[in-house]
Formats: structure tokens, sequence, C-alpha cells
């Protein structure tokens, strides 16, 4: 679609708001890894109420809208139960190790030129640029 | 009250956002990385809208405090190390497995099916064990 790119804008303009707003009001980092991840492992402690908050908006945000305005969008995720388990498992482990995803590294650490936010997000996509070149174009695997 | 209000607003800031700008659509994310494919620039759209209010946000963070009180995160010292770019490297190879990462996987969980459930399943399993992962390979760096 032509307008994909403007939608594009749009959306990330709002994501760039709630991370905004979550710094400035909450004086907290909107890494999603980092908010599901302390959850997860124990690490949450006296927080696990504000990240269930933030992961009921995330979750319930998108069912409204798609109620409200009778959509129906699709992730098109297919592909073989096997390969969505490793790249669950790789995703899960690789952002703990390194302490943040898309949203934190990206989104919150390129803004204030955090130079660990720039090389993980300079690695990770790099290793899933080479990942696609090698899987799909050269080996025709997925 | 007033922070857990902070977290449920932005949580469903970020949904929207990511749900509007399609990146809860693995074939746009892959489409991204998929440079030798038919190449689909929407993610760094997307990158570029978030990048400005944030950027923005930092600005005025100078000289203040969160509204909540307290302070802002100060920006990590260790700059970069062994976790930061394996962790990365691995992150990056499922990113490009199933098109998804933390947030999107969320955001479309209510209508990503089992694909989405199983990869929400699979990606907690993974973040469980991390900190296991993460002990395991400090020891064997102090050893060496």
């Amino acid at each position: 679609m032509p307008q994909d790119w403007i939608l594009g804008l749009l959306g990330g303009a709002l994501i760039g708001c709630a991370g905004a707003l979550y710094l400035l009001g909450a004086g907290r980092i909107m890494g999603a890894s980092g908010i599901v991840g302390g959850l997860v492992d124990g690490t949450a402690r006296n927080t696990w109420a504000e990240r269930l908050l933030f992961l009921v908006g995330l979750v319930g945000a998108p069912v409204l809208v798609t109620q409200i305005f009778g959509l129906s969008p699709a992730t098109n995720a297919t592909g073989p139960g096997a390969v969505l388990i490793a790249a669950g498992l790789l995703v899960g482990l690789g952002t703990r190790l390194a302490n943040g995803c898309t949203s934190g590294h990206g989104v919150c650490g390129i803004s204030r030129l955090s130079p660990r936010g720039i090389v993980a997000s300079l690695l990770y996509i790099g290793a899933g640029m080479a990942t696609l070149a090698l899987l799909r174009q050269a080996w025709g695997l997925i | 009250m007033l922070r857990f209000g902070f977290s449920l607003i932005s949580g469903a800031l970020f949904g929207l956002g990511l749900l509007i700008s399609g990146m809860t659509d693995t074939k746009k994310v892959q489409g991204f990385l998929d440079i030798l494919g038919a190449w689909d620039p929407t993610l760094a759209f997307v990158m570029g809208g978030a990048l400005v209010p944030m950027a923005l946000a930092w600005r005025w963070t100078r000289g203040r405090a969160p509204l909540v009180g307290g302070a802002f995160p100060a920006l990590p010292a260790a700059p970069l190390d062994r976790n930061l770019i394996l962790g990365s490297l691995l992150f990056g190879i499922g990113w490009a497995l199933a098109g998804l990462c933390p947030g999107p996987a969320l955001a479309s969980l209510s209508f990503g099916g089992a694909q989405g459930l199983l990869f929400v399943a699979a990606m907690a399993l993974g973040m469980r064990i991390a900190p296991a992962l993460r002990l395991v390979l400090d020891r064997r760096a102090a050893k060496a």
C-alpha cells in the first residue's frame, strides 16, 4: 500500500509519545523486554503492579481498537511451530542478555545517543538482515 | 496511583502505535530485514517517527525530575560488553525468524492466534532462563 509509510510515521510518533510519557511521567525507560522480563524472572519485586498495568495497556488497547472499528489485523506469522519456538527462545534470551530490545535500546537508547543502544540496534538489525539473506534468499528455508 | 496511570496509558499508546504502524504484521518486519528481497522500508519510518518525540523528551529531562518524583535513569556506565553484543546478535536472529520482537508480540496477542501464543510462551521461557545463561557466561569469562 502506498500510504504504509504515513501510517508508519504516525504509529511511530505514538510509540515515541508513549516512551516520552513513560520517561517524563514515571521516570522509566519504556523497554518491552525489560518490563516483561522482570515479571518473568522474578526481579520485578515491588514494581510488578506497574509492569502488569503497562502490559494490560499494551495488550488491551489493540483489543479495544479492533473491536470498536471492526478491524481484523493479521500478524501473518506462519511457518512451522519449531521455528516460532526457536525464534521466541532467541528473542527472550537475547533481549534479556543484552538488557533491551527494539523499544529500549532502539527507541529510547538511540534517541539519547546512548552508545549501548546504538551498538545493540546495529547488531540486532545486522543479525536480522544476515539471517534473512542466508535462510530466505540463499537457502530458501523460511 | 499516578505511576500506575502513566504505566497503563504508556502501554496503551505503545500498543496502539505498534498496531497503526503495521509493526504487528510480521511480513512488514521481515520485509524490512530482507534487504535482498522485496525490501519494505516501513520500519525505518516507524523508528524515525518514534525517535523525534523521544529525543525531545530526553532534552526536556535536563535539570528536571519525573512527575512521580525520583530521578531520571542515568546513561549506563559500561558502554559495551560481551553480553550486550551476544544478546543483540541472538535477538536479531530470532527477530528475523519470526518477524516478532517483544512489543509487537504482546500487542498482537489478542489477534495473533496460536502462532502468537506459541511465540510469546517461548519468549517468556527464554527470558526466564536468561539469568542462568548470564551466570554461566560470566563465570566462564571470569575463569578465562
